[in-house]
């Protein structure tokens, strides 16, 4: 009877997989789950142990992405492991995954794969991969049915041998003060086909100060109409054809399955390859991606929005809890105090032991732990056999396995401890700093490249880390390890990592406590900054959402986006020349950055023209001067040293009457010193070869029409002029 | 064993993951496999009862840990164990009958069967009963020279001994008639709707308006039987929100040719005036006679009390729970996912934890039950009849073992 009920319901997976008659699709429904999330965003504690084996409400995370898989009628897994194999291996071994009717569980193991990239190429040299498959990586939550998804593929392949992929995204609306506060994440926009759902466009570092995305042309001109999205958020479930595989494999640059892969084929327009998206409503699907992530899967999990995979339910061997009244989650055997009061949607652990008069609220609390009295904890994550002693106050913190916190310690928001820290005796952690039994790694740099590179460091040992950023060269400060040595109380064990630098502004947007307020006032302010832009978004974007051609966006607010535009890119250059001046960069490299700042911003050349003058100048002014006449020779110097950077961009006569309206400008209006130099500065610009007379002469006629206070400068640079007409003239 | 181990696993991996929707699936499956537990079981030559309801007692522990919210598990292995009790007694009864109250015929068994017992049978029963198994509690309290007796037999065992020809023929007849028994249970969950639509016309009346709540299936085949019988009345259908079961069972209705009203559940206070009769179906039935009902179900109720409508419950005897309800609006209940309710997307912004305090303002509380007291509810109609609530104990004492009511083994078992 067991085999015949077998087979039944062999056969019902097979037939939800798919019901037509398609060869392929016979094929049970594969999966590739990707182990190791190929960034450092949860250091320290991915230093000890592997991200997809740190327990989320009290369950390791790789078990709700298997658990899901298997309910969404995956019939083989393969987990990709790498940092920190062996752990995850082992703990696969030992859990019920691998005993599993129907759904076998297959590890596949390398050590020196340090992209999602690599790791697709080695899962396609390998050969198991013989169908439509679900692309995952371990730290995803979901509770979506796959069906109608899978069915959607499959039925654009058969039409469309092009369409390789389905991405799975979700609406999740920005809130109004800030838009990354929900999932740490950046911006995403994406532009879709409204009719088609095919996937037209995909950038998730949208410049959040530009407020601005560009969008190619030709989308426009190709499609008759195309829906441009805020308001989504990739779930990172993707629905692959086998062709992704061999594509991973053609295209051996490919690295981040987002940045490259997806933009890579939606650029690319010779193969025609296709990305189209399923959107999910009612179903939830989340990716922990960062500590802020973590925290709001976490909640969302306690909310129940991940049903059936919540706690009291017992998806994957976890142990026995009751859910309570007010979103309580209690295992059993607690011991609580009669005093303690255990606040609304908090989850405690099997053999927890809660002393009197401590306060804990919307927290999860891990196995075996000990909690003394007069705790109070505050939206913290601890996790098993923690030991927090007499009056310890936690806030906002994520607390690792085995620590032990001495009475009367202080975790202020945003402190994450790893694992068997020893806090001392009254000893404050200060806000944001992660403390860890390791050192810490002297390579930082949020470069990518160099995310990649050291990623494999799970797996290296710490100290070889150490050695090869020793190695690589002097441009990395290799800080002394005493810098990180603050003792942490009496009795405390353990480092406090420094924050890397620039890091003081990321962190608070990737740690578990809340926004603090005078961030989310600067934002707010940032917001009201402009708010033209963000109601044109909030119009344009997220409400109907459905441009028709670019007939939408009107007039002023292009003003305004340019306007606005062409101030950061003057300050950019500005900043680029300044540098290049102190640091004796050569005029070719200066170009060259220029250049490509140009390109970013769309600016013509007029412009650059413009921008380098004006920083030119602006150095000129800065330098100290005690009289007109020394300024005076300071433009000349500087404009002698620079005329070859400035020459560069002068190819026209449009550009060098820019220059000398820039220079009208600022002497109007931010460096009125020159007001008086004006006449004579031009004749040096004259001079130098960088204006021509044809330039100067056009400028004058140009202005002869204009009002009496437009041509004070042309007034007091008459005599030049009629000089350079006579000149002109006498040529003639 | 192997093969029943994947099977239960299987069981309760589908009942871990709230796989198996309805209770009387449920039920049906849970007897199906408990069945085929017991046919693996290998049995002694001594107390066999004893390692059979250790057996079943193991597997039902799992299978009730799984989902403990569905109660039909739980009733259908005490069903099962009570049923190996009871078919253990009357082989003893028989047996002991036989070699040393030749008096007791075989008549007086069948009536013990029955459930008439006479004095004799009783008699017999107990000392029967001491013998094979450890004294329950009501044993000890009514009868303390019997039970003091227990220790002598059950260690000596001097009397079965020497009878082991007769024993192994016994084991044999013992599990096959408890296999015929789980399998008349088997029969009766399947059948129960029928059991139950029997007695249809005798509720419903010509002209009447029936209000009901959601979709069970049950009252489905009720109503349609009704129809059947020429019957003609109209249903009003509330919607069930936040599932909507309701809209099935109006499509359904209509299908069948019956004159449906569906209304929203919020419509029910007004409607009820022009109601005749709430029949409903139930999630479970508690011991004390309150009901386990999809949500819902306590407004229709005292909606239903308030105008003096009776408010009939539907309920196959699988649903019956020995158990008594102890904070029922939590302990058993589910909390579904708050996305029946509203859209995750829509209200994403409401779920900003990254701002303010970090404790999100909003909660959304979907309970998938409801508690209606015994109070409220005028009528249970069982496959065995229409019951008071307050004879509701009377008929689970009918059904299970009073030894049952926690199924746990115990630490010291297999003596």
């Amino acid at each position: 009877m067991g085999a015949q009920k077998k087979r039944a319901a062999a056969a019902a997976a097979a037939a939800r997989v798919s019901e037509d008659p398609d060869d392929l699709a016979r094929q049970p429904l594969q999966a590739i789950l990707l182990a190791d999330s190929f960034t450092t965003k949860f250091r320290p504690i991915t230093l000890e142990r592997p991200k997809v084996l740190l327990p989320l409400v009290n369950v390791p995370m790789i078990n709700y992405t298997l658990a899901w898989l298997e309910a969404a009628g995956v019939a083989e897994v393969f987990v990709f492991c790498c940092a920190h194999s062996k752990q995850v291996i082992d703990y696969l071994e030992n859990s019920e995954w691998f005993s599993q009717p129907n759904f076998t569980v297959k590890t596949i193991e390398s050590h020196n794969i340090i992209s999602a990239g690599d790791a697709l190429r080695l899962i396609y040299e390998q050969n198991v991969i013989h169908g439509d498959f679900v692309l995952i990586s371990g730290d995803t939550v979901s509770n979506m049915s796959l069906t109608q998804a899978l069915q959607e593929h499959k039925e654009r392949k058969k039409k469309d041998n092009n369409a390789v992929m389905t991405m799975i995204i979700k609406k999740s609306k920005p809130s109004p003060i800030t838009r990354q506060s929900r999932l740490g994440t950046d911006e995403l926009f994406m532009a879709i086909d409204p009719n088609t759902k095919q996937l037209l466009y995909y950038e998730d570092k949208a410049d959040h100060s530009k407020g601005t995305i560009c969008l190619d042309k030709m989308l426009l001109a190709e499609n008759p109409s195309i829906s441009l999205h805020n308001d989504k958020q990739d779930c990172y479930i993707d629905i692959c054809s086998p062709e992704v595989l061999s594509l991973f494999t053609d295209n051996f640059d490919y690295q981040h399955l987002r940045r490259h892969f997806v933009k890579g084929l939606l650029l690319d327009d010779i193969m025609g390859y296709k990305i189209f998206t399923h959107e999910i409503h009612s179903s939830y699907a989340a990716r922990i991606d960062n500590y802020r992530s973590y925290d709001i899967v976490s909640k969302d999990i306690i909310q129940r929005w991940t049903y059936p995979y919540v706690p009291d339910v017992k998806f994957c061997g976890n142990r026995a809890t009751k859910l309570e009244r007010r979103g309580m989650y209690r295992a059993l055997e607690i011991e609580q105090s009669r005093s303690a009061q255990v606040g609304s949607f908090t989850v405690i652990g099997y053999g927890t032991k809660i002393g009197s008069n401590s306060k804990i609220s919307d927290s999860v609390i891990g196995e075996g732990c000990t909690i003394g009295s007069n705790v109070l904890i505050e939206g913290s994550y601890i996790w098993d056999n923690v030991i927090i002693e007499d009056g310890c106050e936690l806030r906002h913190v994520i607390v690792c396995d085995g620590v032990i916190m001495k009475a009367g310690a202080v975790l202020k928001p945003g402190v994450v401890l790893s694992f068997k820290v020893v806090i001392g005796e009254r000893f404050v952690v200060p806000a944001y700093s992660k403390v860890s039994l390791l050192q810490q790694p002297t390579v930082h740099d949020s470069d990518e490249e160099l995310e990649y590179a050291d990623n494999s460091s799970g797996t290296v040992e710490f100290s070889s880390i150490q050695g090869t950023a020793d190695q690589s060269n002097g441009e990395m400060t290799s800080e002394s390890s005493e810098a990180h040595k603050p003792k942490l109380g009496t009795g405390g064990v353990g480092y406090i990592w420094s924050i890397c630098e620039g890091g003081q502004e990321e962190e608070w947007r990737h740690s578990v406590a809340p926004i603090p307020e005078d961030k989310l006032t600067e934002l707010s302010e940032a917001m009201d900054d402009d708010q033209e832009l963000v109601t044109q978004d909030r119009t344009a974007l997220s409400t109907s959402g459905e441009l028709i051609s670019d007939s939408n966006a009107s007039e002023g607010d292009d003003n305004e986006d340019s306007k606005d535009d062409s101030v950061y890119f003057e300050k950019e250059v500005e900043a680029t020349f300044l540098r290049a001046v102190e640091e004796n960069v050569k005029v070719d490299h200066v170009i060259l950055e220029v250049n490509s700042l140009r390109l970013s911003y769309n600016m013509t050349s007029a412009d650059c023209a413009g921008a380098v003058f004006y920083s030119m100048m602006k150095l000129a002014i800065k330098t100290p001067h005690s009289s007109a006449s020394e300024l005076q020779q300071n433009t000349a110097n500087i404009i002698t040293t620079w005329q070859k950077l400035l020459k560069s961009y002068l190819l026209e006569i449009d550009e060098e009457i820019e220059i000398i309206l820039k220079f009208e400008e600022m002497c109007l209006e931010s460096a009125k010193e020159f007001s008086p130099l004006f006449a004579r500065i031009l004749h040096i610009l004259y001079d130098k070869d960088i204006l021509q007379e044809d330039a100067i002469l056009r400028w004058a006629d140009e202005k002869e029409g204009a009002d009496e206070s437009d041509k004070v400068f042309v007034r007091q640079s008459e005599k030049f002029i009629q000089w350079l007409r006579e000149a002109s003239e006498e040529e003639d | 064993m192997p093969d029943t181990q994947v099977l239960v696993n299987d069981f309760l991996n589908k009942l871990k993951k709230r796989k198996i929707e309805g209770s009387q699936a449920t039920a049906r499956q849970t007897a199906e496999l408990l069945r085929s537990v017991i046919s693996q079981q290998r049995v002694p030559y001594t107390n066999q009862a004893g390692a059979l309801i250790d057996a079943v007692k193991a597997v039902g522990e799992q299978l009730i840990a799984a989902n403990p919210v569905e109660l039909a598990v739980g009733n259908i292995v005490r069903r099962v164990l009570h049923i190996i009790r009871e078919e253990d007694l009357s082989l003893t009864t028989a047996a002991i009958g036989g070699l040393n109250l030749s008096a007791v015929s075989d008549d007086e068994n069948d009536d013990d069967r029955d459930g008439d017992s006479t004095l004799s049978a009783a008699a017999v029963a107990a000392a029967a009963r001491s013998t094979l198994r450890p004294p329950s509690l009501q044993t000890l309290l009514e009868d303390t020279p019997v039970s003091a007796a227990v220790p002598q037999t059950s260690s000596s065992g001097g009397d079965s001994e020497g009878k082991t020809a007769d024993k192994s023929s016994r084991s044999r007849k013992l599990k096959h008639d408890v296999i015929e028994a789980v399998n008349e249970l088997i029969q009766d969950i399947v059948t129960c709707h029928e059991q139950i639509a029997e007695q249809a016309v005798e509720h419903i009346h010509q002209n009447e308006v029936i209000l009901t709540l959601g979709s069970s299936r049950t009252v489905l085949e009720f109503l349609f039987a009704a129809k059947e019988k020429k019957r003609s009345f109209r249903v009003f259908v509330a919607e069930g929100a936040p599932r909507y079961q309701g809209h099935l069972l109006a499509k359904e209705l209509v299908a069948r040719g019956l004159q449906t009203t569906l209304i929203t559940d919020s419509a029910v206070f007004a409607m009820i005036s022009r109601v005749n009769m709430v029949i409903v179906g139930a999630h479970a039935v508690m011991a004390n006679g309150g009901v386990i009902a999809p949500v819902g179900m306590n407004l229709v109720a005292l909606a239903a009390q308030k105008h003096a409508v009776p408010f009939v419950v539907l309920a196959g005897s699988h649903k019956l729970c020995p158990l008594y309800p102890h904070n029922p609006e939590v302990l058993l209940n589910e909390l579904r996912s708050p996305s029946e309710l509203l859209d995750f997307g829509e209200f994403s912004d409401c779920m900003d934890f990254g701002s303010g305090s970090g404790s999100p303002l909003l909660h959304v509380v979907n309970p998938a039950f409801d508690y209606v007291p015994p109070k409220l509810v005028s009528l249970f109609i069982t496959d065995t009849g229409g019951h008071n609530p307050s004879y509701m104990y009377r008929l689970i004492a009918d059904y299970y073992s009073a030894d049952d009511l926690v199924v746990q083994r115990r630490a010291t078992a297999g003596n």
